[in-house]
């Protein structure tokens, strides 16, 4: 039996990272599980908004203060994984004065900084809103991207002492005399970094306590535990364009409604979002109605949008929770706040807290509130400095700039790997000569191809949150055989194939509500190009049955018989005896292909 | 002032080639126009044929109603297809009844390699028998087909010579040493190492297919040796690399390459790599740019020339000028952004398909934008797909539906116009990436409609 650690967290997402980096900078023995790699559930299925509160600041006040004061630490910690956008509540004119001044006193009501501008300055800033857009309220809304958030939290975690382990879904918990004091985790291929063709095992981590921090998943894990954890999951499509049309989050300023938000997010702008509640978080309807919801109710605001192309669309659930007995019908009404739910008290069984609710912008604040009520729990004394500490990359800014010297890339390549490594680019970049792309529709090169396949083994997808790659125009129709050719180095062939083969899968997955126009013409050319030219769906190495090669032709037995003197015929000629030896001993097969396909 | 000819083609890859040549070899005056001046970059320069009968029906039923979400891909899974087919001739019967290939017959297809073999003569391999060859392409899997560049005979799987795979660690297409494992898993019948050699880090980290091949065919000095040598000599000492079953050692005979071995003068390059090395040497087609593709489509233009055809690029044929009794008078042609009326007897459209942009698409549907032509399509663009990428997708299939002239019909099976006739990749029916036909479907469905467009012009 393994050794007792002090913390179990379970749930890779942002709230399960923070609270993994917290525990481990107070000196807690802690352990992340995740069932699939960082970010998988609802943190890596959202729109990237860093809100400034504005969007909560007429119907829960609470929340859009939490909002812009966690606003200003992200900036501070995490300066790589934050992208200063600013953001607009736009007015058309059909849209409630009213609302617009509740809006703004809210807004001031709850110190964030706020600006109204007419319709025309908003235009400047932003040429492609509607020529009647009427006024904008300007206030700091950002981008945040969600994966290296996450990961710099787990690494900065696991450089404090904590094991992360991905791709390892418990399977139960624990309970010993009323207590929880574990869970059991499958590690799908052994424990680390994930390898394809890696034959399982499980696991079983004693631990103090266990903190369930799955989100739309919590029921599940409380399941286990045999406690009722009633999460309401509610569905969220977001829908991919290729460019950015705009460079400031642009929110419809109008009571709670669907595809109200765009959100500028690397090179692509994200639509959002529906609101509906769903059964199971595993388990829903993508449907076509909701794409095209975004787009044309999100034209409104930027007609370009009508007409623009789209790369893909995905859903999230979000963990909406309330406390039993509140019974609201609407899923758009029930709060964003998150509550901690102590099953000692609740439930009368110590050893696990769960957290529901909340959304990113705040997960440090909810993950030091976790914290400390874990750390109170367990009698251990710490205070918590997550609110200042930098996370890892996000220390020096100034390095960025000098890249592109030292390493001889083009600019937007340097700049956007110098964007995406944050402080680590020097050590990173540093390590591969040559460093050519791979790819191109987001000048991802080999370097982080590598460093990514460091950390997360033959997972692609893994590879791909952290890099990019194979998230632009293409969808990694001319990348994913050159991602997984990056295995090589280290992986024998099959894991390479089978790694490939999965990225391929899942980002057809979006591709499919994507599906017209220039999409649908990159989707055929895609399949034109890994299936008719790769040939990557008859691969005789994929098939049950074995080929018989002498069945076909093994080429014109004329070689070197043939006058043009060039190629093959070529090198027999200067090759003197040696291609003849060949053309003698392969001479009877090539004689019986010749004599047998003669009569045609 | 219409410009007139018996019989205008639409389009500018092998299906429009084909069907000019065809049409012109009957007698009848030919012209051709093209919106684009490439449309071979992005093919591997392989003629494939029939390949594969793919599996038309899931081991897994689909699903019904929307996707739905989930870690996990949705379930359906497919059968393996049956192939690779060694004979591309005999399994025609087993395709779906609206396969060009049952509309048009094996004849076409026989007479239309027959045709591909005249036009290029010694720069292709492969007409000396019926059956397909297996050719390793750059994902290290081999691929079935009846055509191939001579650059790319000593590569045939069939083959049973011990082989080097080359990459290099500045290109990013393909591992070699993973190249080498693929072929491996697939069984061939012979012993094969990959080694990733320094070379092209001579160039740009990034530096473009097209660039090296440039260099070897003007044999340009890398840090002071030609770029021939320089290359020879990155290669030579993995010349050994090759273990046998027994753990025995052989000296590779032949040696595959990137498909950039020169441009212009490939046979040269390829001539002065085999000396150096003492082995065969082959190229490894590619993704685009693809240079076998580009060559094959300078190849195709010359011959189109050779033969009398007038062809014009990069002027899209916008929509029909004028029809009556149920036949095409003229269509428009836009030069820059002024239209003309281009007049004919007969029309051949081979525009190509989604990604050509023979066929155009929204939201709310497919369509076929020259003619506005019938295209079989489920309503509902979420019956466009199905959910594993490499199954039996309905949009690979989408395509205007020919009668047995190649005429394109309505909705009801009648045709839309006497004189208008379909042929290549807007020709719906044939999954051709997954059968590997797209060339011969072109190849058959060009050379009927040619054929069919001058019979109708000589009447």
């Amino acid at each position: 039996m393994d050794r007792q650690v002090d913390v179990v967290v379970v749930g890779g997402g942002s709230t399960g990272c923070g609270v993994v980096r917290d525990l481990a900078r107070r000196g807690l023995d802690t352990v992340l599980v995740e069932k699939g790699n960082l970010t998988h559930g609802t943190t890596g299925r959202m729109h990237g908004l860093l809100h400034s509160g504005g969007r909560y600041a007429v119907s829960d006040r609470k929340s859009a203060k939490e909002c812009i004061e966690e606003n200003m630490v992200l900036r501070d910690i995490a300066a790589h994984c934050v992208e200063e956008t600013g953001g607009l509540f736009v007015k058309r004119p059909e849209d409630s004065e009213e609302y617009f001044q509740e809006k703004l006193e809210g807004c001031k009501a709850c110190d964030i900084p706020v600006e109204v501008i007419d319709g025309e300055e908003a235009r400047r800033r932003e040429p492609y809103l509607a020529r009647d857009v009427e006024k904008a309220i300007a206030l700091p809304d950002g981008a945040v991207d969600p994966f290296r958030l996450c990961v710099s939290n787990a690494a900065d975690a696991r450089e404090h002492g904590a094991r992360i382990e991905t791709h390892a879904p418990v399977t139960d918990v624990l309970v010993e005399d009323g207590e929880v004091v574990g869970v059991e985790i499958e590690h799908e291929t052994g424990p680390g970094k994930r390898v394809h063709r890696e034959p399982g095992t499980t696991e079983e981590i004693r631990s103090r306590h266990v903190v369930n921090a799955t989100g739309a998943w919590a029921g599940n894990v409380g399941e286990m535990a045999g406690v009722d954890v009633e999460v309401r999951p509610s569905k969220g499509v977001m829908t991919v364009m290729n460019t950015r049309q705009v460079d400031t989050v642009i929110n419809r300023c109008r009571p709670k409604g669907d595809a109200d938000i765009i959100v500028p997010h690397e090179t692509a702008c994200i639509l959002g979002t529906t609101d509906e509640e769903v059964d199971d978080p595993e388990d829903y309807p993508e449907e076509d109605w909701e794409v095209d919801l975004m787009i044309e109710t999100l034209s409104e605001l930027v007609p370009a949008l009508e007409d623009a192309r789209t790369l893909r669309s995905f859903w999230g659930v979000r963990p909406l929770y309330e406390p039993p007995g509140t019974g609201t019908e609407d899923p758009t009404d029930i709060t964003r706040d998150y509550f901690l739910l102590d099953h000692g008290d609740r439930d009368d069984l110590p050893g696990m807290t769960t957290i529901v609710g909340g959304k990113l912008t705040t997960y440090r604040m909810m993950a030091e509130s976790i914290s400390d009520h874990v750390c109170e729990t367990l009698d251990h004394e710490a205070t918590c400095d997550t609110a200042d500490a930098p996370l890892p990359g996000s220390e020096s800014e100034a390095r960025m700039e000098e890249l592109m010297d030292e390493f001889g890339l083009r600019s937007p390549v340097a700049r956007r790997s110098g964007q995406r490594l944050g402080s680590r680019a020097d050590d990173v970049l540093d390590e591969y000569d040559p460093n050519p792309i791979v790819c191109n529709c987001e000048s991802v090169t080999r370097a982080e191809v590598q460093d990514a396949v460091g950390e997360a083994g033959s997972d692609l997808n893994a590879v791909r949150l952290r890099t990019r790659a194979s998230m632009g125009n293409c969808q990694g129709g001319f990348c994913t055989h050159r991602i997984a050719s990056e295995l090589a180095e280290e992986y024998p062939e099959p894991v390479v194939r089978d790694a490939e083969d999965e990225l391929y899968q899942e980002r057809w997955k979006g591709q499919r509500h994507a599906l017209w126009g220039e999409q649908l013409s990159q989707a055929m050319l895609n399949h034109m190009l890994h299936a008719t030219t790769m040939n990557r769906d008859g691969d005789p190495a994929n098939l049950d049955d074995e080929v018989d090669f002498g069945a076909f032709d093994a080429g014109a037995d004329d070689g070197a018989a043939d006058a043009d003197g060039a190629g093959s015929a070529g090198t027999a000629a200067t090759d003197g005896g040696r291609a003849n030896d060949d053309a003698a001993a392969d001479g009877d097969r090539a004689n019986d292909d010749a004599a047998a396909d003669g009569g045609r | 002032m219409a410009i007139d000819s018996d019989v205008l083609v639409i389009g500018g890859g092998l299906a429009a080639v084909t069907a000019a040549v065809s049409a012109s070899r009957e007698g009848a005056d030919v012209r051709l126009v093209s919106h684009k001046a490439s449309t071979l970059r992005q093919a591997s320069g392989l003629i494939d044929a029939l390949g594969y009968v793919p599996a038309t029906e899931p081991a897994k039923p689909l699903r019904d109603g929307p996707p739905t979400a989930g870690r996990e891909l949705d379930p359906d899974e497919w059968p393996d297809p049956e192939g690779p087919l060694a004979d591309p001739y005999e399994a025609i019967d087993r395709l779906p009844e609206s396969h060009p290939y049952r509309i048009v017959g094996a004849d076409a297809l026989r007479e239309g390699l027959d045709l591909f073999d005249d036009l290029t003569g010694d720069a292709y391999r492969g007409g000396h028998t019926d059956r397909n060859a297996l050719v390793p392409t750059f994902g290290g899997a081999v691929k079935p087909t009846a055509r191939y560049p001579a650059a790319a005979e000593a590569g045939l799987a069939s083959d049973d010579r011990p082989m080097l795979v080359v990459g290099f660690r500045s290109l990013t297409e393909y591992d070699a040493r993973a190249f080498a494992g693929r072929l491996e898993a697939a069984g061939v019948p012979f012993d094969v190492a990959g080694a990733e050699v320094e070379f092209a880090e001579a160039f740009r980290a990034d530096a473009k297919i097209t660039r090296l091949a440039k260099a070897l065919d003007h044999d340009e000095e890398i840090d002071g040796v030609p770029a021939r040598e320089a290359l020879a000599k990155a290669v030579a000492p993995h010349l050994h690399d090759v273990v046998d079953e027994d753990g025995g050692v052989d000296r590779v005979e032949r040696v595959g390459f990137p498909a950039f071995l020169g441009d212009d003068r490939g046979d040269e390059v390829r001539a002065e790599l085999a000396d150096r090395l003492g082995a065969d040497v082959f190229e490894i087609p590619m993704g685009p740019p693809s240079l076998p593709g580009l060559r094959l489509e300078d190849r195709l233009f010359d011959a189109l020339d050779a033969e009398g055809v007038r062809f014009e690029t990069g002027n899209p044929v916008v929509g029909v000028e004028s029809a009556s009794d149920g036949r095409v008078e003229a269509v428009a042609v836009d030069r820059k952004g002024r239209t003309a009326p281009y007049g004919a007897d007969a029309f051949v459209l081979a525009t190509g398909g989604l990604v050509g942009k023979g066929l155009d698409s929204d939201r709310e549907g497919v369509r076929e934008p020259v003619f506005d032509l019938y295209v079989d399509q489920p309503d509902d663009r979420y019956e466009w797909f199905v959910d594993d990428a490499f199954g039996d997708q309905p949009y690979a299939r989408f395509g205007v539906r020919p009668d047995e002239r190649c005429r394109p019909t309505d909705a009801d099976g009648a045709v839309e116009y006497e004189n208008v006739f379909a042929a290549g990749g807007v020709v719906g029916g044939a999954d051709a990436a997954r059968e590997k036909s797209a060339s011969g479907v072109s190849l058959a469905t060009g050379l009927a409609a040619g054929r069919q467009a001058a019979t109708e012009a000589n009447q």
